[in-house]
């Protein structure tokens, strides 16, 4: 085994050290890059994303895809943003609850289709994600949340906090992502949602309940897009039916991808998926320094995906090679 | 009743096979769909404003019946939309760079091949499965078609190219007439060429067919790079019913093509499906829509429906295949 086999099996070394060049990169490019106001706006970026790719690479480990989450962050701010019209004094925590609630019983019905009728995720979440928007537009009524319709203690909730003035949305991001992690490597449902990605029918007779454990993954998905609906609303001010979470899916999917998130299912870490979503911030924010127009983005997001899936195409080619499943 | 007509269907497998077919779900849901916006306007009854009402989803159902081939091959190609979306651009910009009528129709139907090549080979050679594979070109094809024009609308075409929802044969818009004739070669082809048979072959067992001697990739690499070409002239088409090129145009687009597949009775998994079933589901979808904007349900609210009808169609057709290959 070659220094370079090593290196590929540490997927988390290979995106740190892409995102350790890019920064230097675009740092040497412009010194206006390394500055505080930069970094916090990749701070500031990340967080709606980061908590939606936790639920996403859980499903994605599990073998699936779940692409309508977008449908989903923009039905649960709509519901909170017309709860905030109503009631003005809704704690945050409350809204965390509701909004928890509202994406967990979406993702629970992308589930149970997938799961009980035994069809492909991405074409059932294709239908879910036209389904839940059409959904969006009917609850509101085609109407905007403006921004003075949202109550200022969540809209302070993505600017400050009582510690250190950290934003809010920051720390509560960075709990979700530890709580993954920690399920995801230290408690036997984490182990049985790898076990089910890498092979449903063994793990089936192995004792494994292949159903309920996907059902689990796509409703935590679900619950991490509501929560993110709060984060929308509380960080951009306005929720628009049209607009809101439109297309944001490729970028959570980009980011799990990147992260060395296998789509053939289980393998990933929570750590490769932080570190994908943080490279996808970086680029977010240095494209505009580097002097790349922002109509740039979507392509290069898009070359990211292709390039990451050939990329781990490739290495699990290699590995098999080397283990000799593969006589080449 | 129902119990002697299972038993006696249980006893004729022939019959069995023709009868229980999703195909004539579709049949059965078009009437259904036919009566009842009739009910609603009396404009139904007219078959002119149909044929009018069916131009816009022409361009849709031209690659409809592609997607159904490579759907019976057992692979699917969701970049489709963006593909539109890319050829009308960079139609566009070709015409407007000065580069004239022809030569730009030419550059838009290339690019189209190439992007169905790309999908192609990244999904032979690499074996990426075509499902989140075109997930990815689809974001990819966007965004330079976003990244070329930026968002300006391409226009200024000459009179003779727009609008050509607008030149009838009797009352038949041409488009129609386009698919229609479209829908009727790739039928017979699916249906009675080697080659037709070949693809189920594929869609069945890629490996019992790989020893057969069927050149599985070849033909998968081919079937990818029909549908980019079928893209392109979709995107020409739009173009000129538009007057316009943009990158966002055809947004949303996969739901409506996947529905028509789906609801033609075509089987997720490959190997089951015609053109028949595509082309009475493509009437439904454009029905359906009329009927909706009749009624004054908005467009948006319209994807709820389009939404649901699609899962409906996956879950019946899986339900009807369970049932009649037992």
């Amino acid at each position: 085994m070659t220094l370079f086999d090593k290196f590929l099996r540490i997927r988390e070394l290979g995106i740190f050290s892409i995102i350790v060049v890019f920064v230097i990169v675009a740092a040497i490019i412009d010194p206006r890059f390394m500055t505080l106001d930069s970094w916090r706006a990749v701070f500031l970026a990340i967080p709606l994303i980061l908590v939606m790719a936790m639920g996403q690479m859980m499903v994605i480990i599990c073998r699936h895809v779940d692409i309508s989450i977008g449908s989903i962050l923009a039905f649960s701010a709509i519901v909170i943003g017309l709860l905030y019209i109503q009631f003005p004094g809704l704690s945050l925590w409350l809204s965390l609850i509701i909004t928890a609630f509202v994406g967990l019983v979406m993702g629970l019905i992308n589930g149970f289709i997938v799961t009980r009728f035994n069809v492909h995720s991405i074409i059932v979440t294709l239908g879910t994600l036209s389904l839940y928007r059409g959904l969006v537009f009917i609850v509101s009524g085609g109407r905007q949340i403006d921004r003075n319709d949202i109550p200022e203690h969540i809209v302070s909730f993505s600017q400050t906090s009582s510690l250190f003035s950290i934003p809010g949305i920051l720390i509560f991001s960075a709990i979700i992502v530890v709580i993954t992690h920690l399920v995801m490597r230290h408690s036997v449902l984490g182990r049985e949602i790898y076990a089910t990605g890498s092979n449903p029918v063994a793990a089936h007779l192995k004792g494994i309940n292949v159903t309920k454990v996907t059902l689990f993954c796509f409703g935590i998905c679900g619950m991490l897009a509501g929560v993110a609906g709060l984060f929308y609303a509380s960080r951009f001010g306005y929720v628009n039916p049209g607009v809101t979470g439109v297309g944001i899916e490729f970028i959570v999917i980009a980011g799990v991808i990147i992260g060395g998130t296998s789509i053939t299912g289980g393998s990933g870490s929570v750590l490769g998926t932080f570190l994908g979503i943080l490279l996808l911030g970086i680029i977010n924010v240095a494209l505009p320094v580097l002097n790349i127009p922002g109509e740039f983005q979507k392509a290069i997001y898009g070359l990211i995906i292709v390039v990451a899936l050939a990329l781990d195409q490739l290495i699990i080619y290699r590995m098999k090679k080397l283990s000799g499943g593969i006589n080449a | 009743m129902l119990k002697t007509i299972s038993i006696y269907l249980n006893e004729n497998p022939t019959l069995r096979y023709w009868i229980i077919r999703p195909e004539w779900v579709a049949v059965i849901l078009l009437i259904i769909s036919i009566i009842s916006s009739i009910q609603l306007s009396p404009f139904f009854a007219d078959l002119a404003f149909i044929m009018d009402s069916a131009t816009p989803y022409v361009e849709y159902g031209l690659i409809a019946i592609i997607l159904t081939l490579i759907i019976i091959s057992g692979e699917i190609d969701l970049s489709i939309a963006s593909m539109i979306a890319l050829t009308a651009v960079i139609f566009g910009t070709a015409y407007n760079a000065g580069l004239g009528m022809p030569i730009s129709m030419v550059i838009a139907l290339f690019s189209g091949t190439l992007c169905g090549l790309f999908n192609g080979i990244l999904v032979t050679q690499l074996q990426i499965p075509s499902i989140i594979l075109t997930i990815g070109t689809l974001t990819l094809y966007r965004g330079i078609a976003q990244s070329l024009a930026s968002d300006f609308s391409l226009g200024g075409y000459p009179s003779w190219f727009i609008g050509i929802d607008y030149r009838y044969i009797g009352i038949v818009p041409i488009p129609v007439i386009i698919f229609t004739v479209f829908a009727i070669v790739v039928g017979f082809f699916l249906s009675s060429t080697i080659y037709g048979k070949q693809l189920y072959l594929i869609g069945t067992n890629p490996q019992t067919a790989k020893y057969s001697g069927i050149k599985v990739d070849r033909i998968k690499l081919l079937l990818f790079t029909l549908s980019g070409l079928v893209c392109g002239i979709a995107g020409v088409l739009t173009t000129s019913r538009l007057a316009v090129a943009r990158f966002n145009m055809a947004t949303g687009a996969e739901l409506e093509i996947v529905l028509m597949v789906m609801l033609g009775g075509t089987y997720i998994f490959g190997g089951r499906g015609n053109i028949f079933g595509t082309f009475v589901a493509f009437w439904i979808v454009v029905i359906l829509r009329a009927g909706l904007n009749v009624a004054r349900i908005k467009i948006e609210s319209q994807l709820t429906i389009l939404g649901a009808m699609l899962i409906i169609a996956i879950i019946l057709t899986n339900y009807i295949y369970s049932k009649s290959q037992k």
